[in-house]
């Protein structure tokens, strides 16, 4: 089934790197529990599972994601956005690679687990500040 | 010619064996003598007397070969250059150019494989506007070079291919002249070549000649080839065949316009759009072409989107969106295509997905106008020529000359209240543009200092080194997250010649030494950011550039993989939900990591590295440069982040 009769929505391929990701997802913004009918709790948050970010590392290059958004996480406009530093936070970034609605490839629980995510968004919050650009005479 | 009886290749080869097989017989004759005689002291064998040769003419040598002629009619067609690996089936031709041709218009380049000649001569074309000859073997050569003439079609580049064959049967040597013969040279690449012909006297090749290059030169320009058999190249010129020999008159094509009433329908569409766009891909022939586009541009104050075909617009132009260009696509209302090769793709995206789909980028009404010489000449076979875009107005014409005729009939129809609309939208392009740079700069900044080098970081080290010079980028830029079109200010039509238009990966290291070759004599500093793996196809090319002293600093951009093949395979793995930590299987050059330096001094070329610490470029680069301005090729291997 490779090519499908039906129209389907997704992002465009040749943009700059910070439009890949679904309108939905912000960067640096936490998820925000909906607001409960009165009376009842709200449900849960979700855990976030603490990560190891050097392990994280070793996954962020054995699973090849340093393909596409460089080793620093530091994007390309040819083949993925910038995720680091500052990744968005972890819910809708685990949503987005089980499930990427633009021309990433889908890595599924079966090859990536939750605790690998986790790993990796650690990792992806590791990486330090760039330096600013006014620091940078071959920038000027 | 010299007082000799002419004999063609024919009766001297059957003399030759004749004579050669008496000889044969008659040391045999000798040796069984000596055998009968065991006994006695030895003595030194007797030669066999010469056998007298046969009845007619035994005529060694000639005076005017039909190559001699040959080498005529090209040197009319002011060819500088012939790229060539060695090859008997056109020893012929060879000995007439370098001897009686001198070894001048055309300079014979000795190259390590065919595929370097063609792509040496596409990348020569896209600086010098003519094109570079190519020599080669009719079957193995052409084999060979077949890729590279691939490329050259898709990118619309003329080369001027000349292929040795045997076509008489009875003529030819035993063992090898058989293997290196064909009835048909031209049907393993007729599908992407332009035209071919395979000339059977001296006459037919000069008008064949003449013919070919003419055909190559006409947009859209591709490929041709003549196929020379080695009886005309070797041949004494008979009196008959030389009462016949001119050379006709070359007389190129001028390019064709669009339609006048089209223009104008387009000019209305232009002038009365909210949010034009222009499209380019190869759209600049010529540097004039880039002039043109500026020109348009400006009076429309139209953003320009590059694609990057050819060096069509500036890069720091206030108009020049080529980075978020598909937003702005997204909402033009008027969009001007020129040499578009994907007008489709252009205005659509496309989901490489387990279920492949795509949607219009664009909003319904939208109107298209193309300006685009393939419209008259597409071949069905190879699938370069992408889907069917549906436009509104298809202009079967080469958009470098129609653009004057299109710019007229813009300013024509803007008045002095459209002039105030059209300035306040080119302001908000120019702020808008501003934004774009410094945000360019600002992602530069990320992963600065990291190992392997960030191509950002490679970018920015190599400009300083270049920017007061006269310098011309003759390599692609996809590879490198185009750091240097989003960095460095190009705004000369030498400073870029675009890709290989075939994609296919081995181009890049000859066409840069035949870009480096045609700016040498105009003193300009040639550079490449060269990918690994496309340089691992055929090295030898860079012995070339030492051999012929071109020029040029090659940076390489090492990341030790073929990336692109690898992101398919990963693709292939995510999708099917296993192996994902296979993908470097078959995919990368690693392990051990080659040694570009080793290779490169090992062929001539001075050359450092592997650079692994970006504080180090810098110097190197500077090195390099120092052996490049004193007129050689200089590597300095880079290992680099993926892209």
């Amino acid at each position: 089934m490779r090519r499908s009769g039906s129209f389907l929505r997704f992002l465009a391929a040749a943009v700059t790197g910070m439009t890949i990701l679904a309108p939905a997802v912000v960067r640096g913004q936490a998820g925000t529990p909906s607001a409960a009918p009165a009376g009842q709790k709200p449900p849960a948050t979700p855990a976030v599972p603490a990560g190891n970010a050097q392990k994280g590392q070793q996954l962020y290059t054995s699973y090849g994601c340093y393909e596409c958004h460089g080793r620093e996480a530091q994007g390309s406009t040819a083949t993925g956005p910038r995720l680091a530093p500052r990744p968005i936070a972890f819910a809708a970034f685990a949503k987005y690679v089980r499930g990427p609605s633009g021309q990433m490839p889908p890595y599924t629980s079966k090859v990536v687990s939750d605790t690998d995510l986790a790993d990796i968004h650690a990792f992806l919050q590791s990486r330090p500040q760039p330096p600013a650009v006014e620091s940078v005479p071959l920038l000027k | 010619m010299s007082e000799k009886v002419s004999v063609d290749r024919r009766s001297f080869l059957k003399s030759a064996a004749v004579t050669g097989a008496a000889a044969f017989v008659s040391s045999a004759g000798a040796m069984t003598a000596q055998q009968a005689a065991p006994s006695g002291p030895a003595t030194a064998p007797t030669l066999p007397p010469e056998a007298d040769p046969p009845g007619g003419v035994d005529v060694l040598t000639t005076d005017r070969p039909g190559g001699d002629f040959m080498v005529d009619v090209i040197k009319t067609l002011n060819i500088d250059y012939v790229a060539s690996n060695p090859g008997s089936s056109f020893r012929g031709l060879h000995e007439c150019i370098v001897n009686y041709g001198d070894n001048k218009s055309p300079e014979f380049l000795t190259c390590c494989h065919e595929e370097s000649s063609v792509a040496m001569a596409q990348g020569y074309f896209k600086i010098e506007g003519k094109p570079m000859a190519v020599l080669c073997h009719g079957t193995v050569g052409l084999q060979h070079a077949a890729m590279a003439i691939y490329n050259a079609y898709c990118d619309r580049v003329p080369v001027y291919i000349l292929a040795g064959n045997s076509i008489d049967a009875t003529m030819r040597r035993p063992g090898v002249e058989w293997d290196h013969s064909v009835q048909d040279a031209g049907a393993l690449i007729r599908d992407f070549t332009k035209w071919d012909d395979l000339p059977v006297s001296l006459p037919h090749f000069a008008e064949s000649a003449v013919r070919a290059y003419k055909i190559a030169m006409t947009p859209p320009m591709m490929p041709v080839l003549i196929v020379i058999d080695g009886g005309l190249q070797e041949d004494p010129i008979s009196p008959e065949v030389k009462a016949r020999l001119r050379i006709p008159k070359l007389t190129l094509t001028t390019p064709p316009q669009g339609d006048a009433g089209a223009v104008a329908e387009a000019a209305r569409l232009l002038v009365s759009a909210a949010n034009p766009v222009i499209v380019a891909d190869r759209a600049a022939r010529t540097p004039a072409g880039m002039k043109y586009l500026v020109e348009l541009a400006e009076t429309l104050q139209a953003p320009v989107v590059d694609q990057g075909g050819r060096m069509n617009f500036p890069s720091r132009h206030p108009l020049n969106h080529s980075d978020g260009g598909r937003a702005l696509i997204a909402s033009a209302d008027v969009i001007l295509g020129l040499e578009l090769s994907d007008f489709w793709g252009t205005v659509t995206a496309f989901r490489d997905s387990l279920v492949r789909s795509s949607r219009s980028i664009i909003e319904p009404g939208t109107k298209l106008i193309s300006i685009a010489v393939g419209d008259l000449f597409i071949k069905a076979n190879y699938q370069d020529f992408q889907r069917y875009p549906e436009v509104d107005i298809a202009m079967a014409a080469d958009a470098e000359a129609t653009l004057p005729a299109l710019v007229e009939a813009v300013k024509r129809r803007i008045n002095a209240d459209r002039r105030r609309v059209l300035d306040e939208r080119g302001r908000k392009l120019a702020e808008a543009r501003q934004k774009t740079f410094d945000r360019a700069r600002a992602d530069a900044t990320y992963a600065w200092d990291a190992s392997p080098i960030s191509t950002a970081r490679l970018s920015a080290e190599l400009w300083p080194h270049i920017r007061n010079e006269n310098w011309s980028l003759v390599s692609e830029i996809t590879g490198i997250s185009r750091w240097p079109m989003r960095l460095w200010n190009f705004d000369q039509y030498h400073h870029f010649i675009g890709g290989s238009g075939g994609a296919g990966v081995g181009y890049g290291a000859p066409a840069s030494v035949g870009a480096a070759l045609a700016n040498r004599k105009y003193g300009r500093l040639s550079v490449s950011i060269q990918n690994d793996g496309d340089f691992m196809y055929a090295p030898g090319v860079w012995w070339t550039a030492a051999h012929h002293q071109i020029p040029l600093l090659a940076v390489m951009h090492n990341n030790r993989a073929y990336h692109q093949e690898v992101m398919h395979i990963q693709r292939m793995a995510g999708r099917h939900n296993r192996g994902i930590t296979r993908a470097a299987i078959g995919t990368t050059i690693e392990n051990p990591n080659v040694d570009y330096a080793k290779i490169a001094q090992g062929m001539g070329v001075h050359a450092e590295g592997p650079i692994t610490d970006p504080k180090d470029l810098g110097p190197a680069f500077k090195r390099a440069l120092e052996v490049v301005k004193r007129g050689e090729p200089a590597l300095v291997d880079v290992v680099t982040q993926p892209r």
